[in-house]
């Protein structure tokens, strides 16, 4: 009983968190709505057992829409609402209804045909954080590297793309230095 | 799941939101004399013996006061703010062993609400939700402050989540589990077995990530009191200020509870002797907080980017791989 509560209750509150996201006109109420989303999306983890994933949600979903608010920050007043350029209606609702059945087509295709099986079967004695463990570094190894590799590629690109002139700081020079920097970048730009 | 369960687990609930809402408001009180006494004053002196009261006095101000919602803030975001911090705080408290199990009239209790096999992880994963309540509450305000303080809020909350996660890395690796129980039973053995022995640089790093992940002193830039301001409170009035002071108390006492379980041991084999072992040790961290408020001034948001990734981060790395060789040959 406690189970389809808790599932009916945050599905609900899901739903409604992601439909705000993506109607709403304030910058402030988006991010909010999908850190909240997000967060309620854990609880479903847990309602399966899944403790571990349930917490690795919770963090790297906290973290991520985090750096987002810190972008919102930087480029619009979150406090005022934005003017949306939207095209016609009709295109967006009919879109939105196609990838969607797509979507429920994709996952429940499987399920229809009765060919599902567990690739990866649960490992008798071990808990929920191990057997993720077995699983990751046994079975998907290769895909876990590799989203590794991008990530760290990712990393790299972003250092050399922002770490132009990283090797000075303007608050260990002396005034002099700065005034005769300025005076070098002036004629650049000239 | 039957009615039992489900009457024990309210009644933990409730008994653990009144001990700890009480200790947030006496912990005002505490800070108040302790930084007092360090500045060689009185602290707080009038109302009550010894001030005892003033902690009344003060609630009874914040409940009474006008709930002021100014002009121009996101209402709805700017009223739920401060409801976030409080409530995260006291739902990362779920997972924590707080004393030893113990029987009363024949019934066996388990002061512990959900006793998850991810507890350690769970707990650090919805306290750090509570610093959403500080950025919301600074980004609503619509205030230039608050809006600086829910930068750096931001900041911090991105890079000291990175060494409270590596730091605890290393003793995971050697307990293998993530359960708070199974820390207090794998160093029950007594004081030699206490982790901070095996494992000396992780506890520093954790501890001085939990300056950062409460906000206290050192750490303190998040309320701008170098701008005479009060950060994302300054927009705030009544008992929606109060709730954020709540949730940072509250979250001092459980981090301080994690800080001991973690790595000096908990409450040892169980005994009545450990259990008051534990106190003291939280205590200990607490009385810490606000010594280091007395003794130490706020470092610069540069220097705190600085300290973390150019510092911190690097020497949780080296442990990391340090006590993985060891433990491998």
């Amino acid at each position: 009983m406690f189970e389809a509560i808790a599932f009916y209750l945050f599905s609900i509150l899901t739903a409604v968190m992601f439909y705000i996201t993506v109607t709403t006109k304030q910058a402030l109420f988006a991010l909010t709505a999908l850190a909240a989303g997000m967060i309620f999306i854990s609880a479903f983890f847990f309602i399966l057992g899944a403790d571990f994933l349930g917490v690795v949600q919770i963090i790297v979903y906290t973290g991520a829409v985090m750096a987002l608010y810190a972008f919102g920050m930087m480029f619009f007043d979150t406090t005022r609402e934005l003017k949306e350029r939207s095209g016609s209606s009709l295109i967006t609702a009919g879109l939105s209804i196609l990838s969607a059945v797509f979507v429920v087509l994709i996952f429940v295709a499987p399920i229809v045909s009765t060919k599902i099986q567990v690739t990866a079967p649960l490992i008798a004695g071990a808990t929920n954080s191990q057997s993720v463990g077995m699983v990751l570094f046994t079975k998907y190894l290769v895909p876990f590297e590799l989203a590794a590799v991008m990530l760290l590629v990712a990393m790299i690109a972003g250092i050399v793309l922002a770490g132009k002139k990283m090797d000075r700081s303007l608050t260990l020079m002396a005034e002099e230095e700065i005034m005769i920097a300025e005076e070098a970048n002036r004629k650049v730009l000239l | 799941m039957d009615m039992a369960y489900l009457i024990e687990t309210v009644v933990k609930i409730v008994v653990i939101m009144l001990i700890f809402s009480a200790l947030a408001g006496l912990g005002t009180y505490f800070e108040r004399k302790v930084l007092a006494f360090m500045q060689r004053r009185l602290g707080p002196m009038s109302v009550g013996p010894y001030g005892l009261l003033q902690v009344a006095a003060d609630g009874i101000k914040l409940f009474t006061k006008e709930d002021i919602i100014p002009q121009n803030v996101v209402a709805p975001i700017f009223k739920f703010a401060p409801v976030i911090t409080a409530a995260t705080a006291f739902m990362a408290a779920a997972a924590i062993p707080f004393w030893p199990q113990f029987t009363v009239f024949g019934y066996t209790v388990h002061p512990i609400v959900a006793d998850t096999e991810i507890g350690l992880l769970y707990v650090l994963a919805v306290m750090a939700i509570g610093l959403y309540g500080l950025l919301l509450g600074g980004m609503a305000s619509a205030n230039k402050f608050s809006l600086i303080s829910a930068a750096r809020t931001a900041a911090i909350f991105i890079s000291y989540e990175v060494v409270t996660g590596l730091s605890l890395l290393a003793p995971i690796m050697i307990v293998g589990s993530l359960s708070l129980i199974d820390f207090n039973n794998y160093q029950a053995g007594g004081v030699s077995h206490w982790l901070v022995w095996t494992q000396p640089v992780a506890f520093i790093l954790f501890w001085i990530a939990a300056f950062a992940e409460t906000g206290r002193t050192p750490f303190h830039l998040i309320a701008n009191d170098h701008e005479i301001i009060d950060g994302f409170g300054t927009e705030y009035s009544g008992m929606r200020w109060g709730l954020f002071f709540i949730g940072e108390y509250a979250n001092m006492f459980f981090i301080s509870f994690v800080i001991a379980l973690v790595f000096l041991g908990g409450f040892g084999d169980g005994g009545l002797g450990g259990a008051l072992a534990l106190i003291a040790k939280v205590s200990f961290f607490f009385f810490f907080f606000l010594w280091t408020r007395a003794a130490w001034p706020d470092v610069r948001p540069d220097q705190l980017m600085w300290l973390c990734w150019k510092v911190l981060m690097p020497l949780a790395v080296v442990n990391v791989v340090v006590t993985g060789l060891v433990m491998m040959f």
